[in-house]
């Protein structure tokens, strides 16, 4: 990781409880990691393990109910501008009764930027994610992984130096999500961002990362952290084929694996952890 | 396309062909009966044009429409205005759901009286008044339930961007619950026009509902059915007015629909 400097972001016993009292749950008990300039960690973890909720702490969204997200040594309490957010339901996280066109313009509208900044921001996020035929399109006229490309331009005309990433292709099909993979990986050089990603999918986070963050189960830790140390540029069938890749995702597989089990063991409701196959 | 086409055609005959055909049953039957009670159609559209199209507009059909828009658009932006922040807020709902079911629950009419009495009269002040109160409520409510079922994560979406309390409000919240909003709209319209009739027909001295007062008391029948055929065309009219600037402001929701429905 020698392309990488000092922590941008820096994630420090953060723990999460829903409710109080006798009802209390504990989400997240303590998690730590610190993530780099540029770098792209994913996280990943069985089912309800509180992925989401550790990913809306990150980015302000939630606070946390102990523990600190620092940003440039700087303590989080509300959505930082120099984040954005991809949510994975991108059917509803872009509005219906915008165009793609207003959609991206949504974040710029209270920047304090020109008229014609704004339209070149909006035009050149649009085509980096391949939509500029459909500028003019309401969302809903798009595909799901085309809607999603809207989601990622969206944030990426925000002018982020992190993006925050929540399983945001988990419901496209294989070959679309192969194609939004690979584009996260470009942006990621073209705009120089830090990508925190979260996703449940094993193969995605190792084709994807610098680093693999694995949770344990709620309430929630780090199990282990795996540096992926896989050449660039990845490549969806060559990259795939190397023994390190199948090594790594081996490794991965089997700490969630052995997660899950201890989970049955007491006796709480296991949810898919892994995609078929995966 | 042109199946499609064919259908819209039709349906639009249909609405325009049975109505023809009632008032074509109306005039056969009045001519045969000769009743002075049910006056031919021919002879109530000559009253009608005479008095609403020409000598009565000025006097008694302006300040009728002028109350019930004056009412409904009161009744549009209190009840906006109340349920955006009661929509958002839980406490709010508990706080004021007792108070807006019960007078939800009270029959205007049933407040009527107590102008009168209060007040002695009911002045054009009270009639928008009555129409506005009456019109709120269907508005109200459905601009809760409308913000209450936004989707938070459109809410998250707008504020992981940064976007303010309150430009969140304008550009996400009344946007996303527009379609119920017209919902309740739709709603209130009609209502509108029921108690402008209802206010009118109490006291006044002008107005669709009082010219109705006064002919039925005068036994002028053919003015009378002459403004019973004008409230009906006026109550369809607006609401086909309302129509349109729906399908105008809601042209995403319509489209969006379709496919979410697939």
């Amino acid at each position: 990781m020698s392309r990488h400097g000092a922590p941008v972001l820096e994630i420090r016993n953060l723990g999460k409880t829903y409710g109080a009292g006798a009802k209390a749950t504990r989400a997240i008990d303590e998690v730590s990691f610190s993530v780099a300039d540029r770098e792209l960690v994913c996280v990943v973890g069985p089912s309800g393990c509180g992925k989401t909720t550790l990913l809306k702490c990150v980015g302000g969204l939630l606070r946390p109910s102990s523990g600190e997200v620092l940003l440039r040594g700087k303590r989080v309490t509300a959505p930082p501008e120099e984040m954005g957010f991809v949510f994975q339901e991108y059917g509803r996280s872009l509005m219906p009764w915008l165009s793609v066109r207003k959609n991206v313009l949504l974040p710029l509208r209270h920047k304090s930027l020109g008229r014609s900044q704004r339209k070149a921001l909006v035009e050149e996020a649009l085509e980096a994610v391949g939509l500029t035929g459909f500028i003019d399109h309401y969302p809903w006229q798009l595909s799901g992984g085309m809607q999603q490309r809207v989601a990622i331009a969206r944030a990426l005309a925000y002018q982020p130096s992190i993006l925050l990433m929540d399983e945001p292709f988990a419901s496209v099909d294989a070959q679309t999500r192969g194609d939004l993979e690979d584009l996260v990986l470009r942006v990621r050089e073209e705009f120089a961002v830090t990508i925190v990603f979260v996703t449940h999918d094993i193969d995605e986070s190792v084709y994807l990362s610098d680093r693999v963050v694995v949770l344990t189960h709620a309430p929630t830790e780090v199990k282990e952290i795996i540096g992926v140390d896989l050449p660039f540029p990845r490549d969806q069938i060559r990259t795939k084929e190397l023994p390190e890749f199948t090594h790594l995702r081996g490794r991965v597989y089997r700490l969630i694996k052995r997660e899950q089990e201890d989970e049955t063991e007491a006796d709480e409701p296991v949810l898919e952890a892994v995609r078929e196959g995966g | 396309m042109t199946g499609r086409r064919l259908y819209h055609a039709s349906a639009i005959a249909a609405e325009i062909a049975v109505p023809i055909a009632i008032l074509a049953a109306w005039q056969v039957w009045t001519t045969r009966a000769n009743d002075p009670m049910f006056p031919r159609l021919s002879t109530i559209l000559t009253e009608f044009r005479e008095m609403w199209l020409f000598s009565q507009v000025e006097l008694h059909l302006v300040p009728s429409l002028t109350r019930i828009v004056l009412g409904f658009l009161i009744a549009l932006v209190v009840g906006v205005l109340l349920g955006i922040p009661l929509g958002l807020s839980r406490r709010g709902r508990m706080l004021a759901m007792p108070h807006i079911e019960w007078w939800r629950a009270m029959p205007p009419p049933a407040l009527i009286p107590i102008s009168i009495v209060l007040l002695h009269s009911i002045g054009n002040r009270q009639k928008v008044a009555f129409i506005a109160f009456v019109c709120l409520f269907p508005i109200l409510l459905n601009t809760i339930d409308g913000v209450r079922g936004i989707d938070p994560t459109l809410i998250d979406t707008a504020r992981s961007y940064g976007v303010g309390r309150l430009e969140r409000i304008r550009s996400i919240v009344v946007p996303a619950a527009l379609p119920q909003i017209f919902a309740g709209m739709r709603t209130s319209l009609p209502l509108a026009v029921i108690m402008m009739v209802l206010t009118e027909y109490f006291s006044s001295t002008s107005g669709v509902g009082y010219v109705l007062l006064i002919s039925k008391n005068t036994f002028q029948l053919v003015p009378m059915w002459a403004t019973i055929l004008l409230i009906g065309l006026l109550g369809y009219l607006l609401n086909l007015l309302l129509l349109l600037i729906e399908r105008r402001v809601l042209r995403w929701h319509r489209g969006w629909r379709e496919v979410a429905v697939q």
